[in-house]
């Protein structure tokens, strides 16, 4: 048996879902828009918006719910200033002291990018809006800089759990790399859903559900590639959660494929596809958080 | 830096009486669970269950007995944190929380924990909890604030058969491999030090004496840092991030059928 499970669960339950989804979802979308920024077209710039627009307001979320999860979370602070010192708190070998910092570093990089993004639709018209623009100088390094600690958000969750002694988590390297794709995926599905309900055409939103197919494929062999390193720990996932790990796989990736290649170009309402996807990274962050709890 | 202190518990001469776990409670001032009323656990006399944020000290027992009774043993076993050379729990903490104190003892600062919990994952041993009265995680502290002013923590003042031992960590290891040399030579073979080599996480400033495989009393095998994994989760991350970029340039750069391009820009 492995040594993982003699030891006690953190007790990380919805709160901890949450935040690794909208996580994902916050950094993946800034990092999408500003791939799309630099390398896209002009037909692409209300995408960049978009992603630009929900990232803030996603990883503001984040940090509520990290809060509200603490025992104590009056002292939240703690995690990036050390309290009897004042000094700054960090420890580059503990992936939630520095996530700490990336969350706070990404956030600054989402306020500018959602403040250039508000100002492009004309208000308000402050002359200091212009720098926050993805075209102005400042704009540009904020957001590549953004798209970087985006994709460390998106992905050193998985890391923090594999930087455990907990069964599962600590059993693969590869949940970081998993969560990463996820969020990949997630976040194209949320853009390609946010894009069509603001009107964007199939033809707008084409790029980024090309992305979306090979972020899923991805996905599939990641989670099979994170099963086969489980080895026989594995096993344990043969009850209810394994189930929803394959209805997961089936449903939230298979399914959105096959519905993306069989008839791309129909009159089959946009927003199916997408909802899979996001609904079975949600389910896919439940069954590695949750089903080490009882372990 | 004072002498490293710790305790070495002989597991053979404990006799499951739970002094240490009342002596424990009542000077550390630890709360009842359930408001003090008890719930049987079935799993024998052992109705503590496991170390946690308000149980620092966990008496075990184990029985072992053939199918007819005619032929057995009881182990019984005071757990407590390993207060490890090289630990899990300080090496992950965010918030600086935890310290090593001059005693080279691991203590939890429970007005600087926020109650994150992520020591309660990186400990190998499963002895961190959170106490729902503080909010934080906590465990043993070796009596920190006892050794300060030169008493011995209240779990080994109180075992009557001196079970629990405390003491330099050197003098310790000394007592026990005497006491294990005893063992062999009274006839029983099976006896063993857990933890008290250096290839254990750095050495555990609180070992055992066991007379079977560490999983029989509880124990992991193998118990390791969790930071083990930190480089190669990091390495995948990296792989995974440069592969998605390149994906995004792939898709989302001027093709060919795609008209819109912004003016001077180069294909």
């Amino acid at each position: 048996m492995s040594s993982t499970f003699f030891t006690a669960s953190p007790q990380w339950r919805w709160f901890i879902v949450a935040y690794f989804f909208l996580g994902g979802l916050a950094g993946g979308s800034y990092f999408l828009a500003t791939l799309l920024d630099r390398f896209g077209t002009e037909r692409d710039r209300p995408l960049v918006r978009l992603g630009y627009l929900v990232a803030f307001p996603i990883v503001c979320l984040c940090g509520l719910v990290l809060t509200v999860d603490l025992g104590r979370s009056e002292r939240f602070w703690h995690m990036l200033v050390q309290s009897e010192t004042f000094r700054p708190m960090l420890k580059t070998y503990s992936p939630m002291s520095s996530g700490a910092w990336v969350i706070l570093l990404f956030s600054g990089c989402a306020f500018v990018s959602f403040a250039g993004a508000v100002a492009a639709r004309g208000w308000p018209r402050w002359a200091l809006l212009r720098h926050a623009s993805p075209e102005a100088p400042f704009g540009r390094l904020v957001s590549g800089l953004g798209a970087i600690l985006g994709l460390y958000l998106a992905g050193y969750t998985g890391v923090l759990l594999s930087v455990t002694n907990r069964p599962i988590w600590a059993d693969t390297t590869l949940l970081g790399l998993t969560f990463l794709i996820s969020a990949a995926s997630t976040s194209a599905a949320l853009l390609i859903l946010l894009g069509s309900w603001s009107g964007l055409s199939r033809d707008h939103l084409h790029p980024l559900e090309r992305f979306d197919r090979s972020a899923l494929i991805l996905e599939a062999l990641t989670i099979v590639a994170l099963v086969a390193s489980l080895g026989r720990i594995a096993t344990v996932w043969l009850d209810g959660w394994g189930v929803l790990l394959a209805g997961m796989l089936l449903g939230g990736i298979a399914l959105p494929l096959l519905l993306e290649w069989r008839q791309p170009d129909t009159n089959r309402p946009v927003w199916v596809a997408p909802t899979l996807v996001l609904l079975g990274g949600l389910v896919l962050r439940m069954v590695i958080v949750l089903s080490t709890d009882r372990l | 830096m004072a002498e490293p202190m710790g305790f070495y518990t002989d597991t053979t001469v404990c006799i499951g009486c739970k002094a240490c776990e009342v002596a424990c409670k009542e000077w550390n001032q630890l709360p009842a669970r359930n408001g003090g009323v008890g719930v049987l656990s079935g799993d024998s006399y052992d109705n503590t269950r496991a170390l946690d944020g308000t149980h620092w000290r966990h008496v075990k027992f184990i029985e072992q007995f053939s199918t007819d009774r005619q032929d057995g043993r009881w182990l019984m076993m005071s757990d407590v944190c390993k207060h490890c050379a090289h630990a899990g729990c300080l090496e992950v903490c965010p918030t600086g929380a935890i310290i090593r104190t001059e005693f080279d003892t691991v203590v939890i600062q429970s007005d600087t924990c926020n109650g994150c919990r992520d020591c309660i994952g990186a400990c190998p041993f499963g002895v961190i909890g959170v106490n729902p009265v503080s909010g934080t995680a906590q465990k043993c502290t070796l009596c920190y604030d006892r050794m300060k002013v030169g008493l011995e923590p209240a779990c080994a003042k109180a075992c009557p058969t001196k079970s629990i031992n405390f003491g330099p960590i050197a003098d310790l290891k000394q007592m026990a491999r005497g006491r294990v040399g005893q063992l062999h030579e009274a006839g029983e073979g099976r006896a063993y030090l857990y933890g008290a080599d250096e290839t254990m996480l750095g050495g555990l400033n609180s070992f055992y004496l066991l007379v079977d495989k560490p999983e029989v009393y509880g124990l992991p095998p193998d118990p390791r840092l969790p930071s083990r994994n930190l480089k190669r989760s990091a390495l995948w991350s990296t792989l995974g991030a440069v592969a998605l970029a390149i994906m995004g340039v792939f898709h989302f750069r001027e093709r060919g059928g795609r008209p819109g391009r912004r003016e001077g820009d180069d294909v």
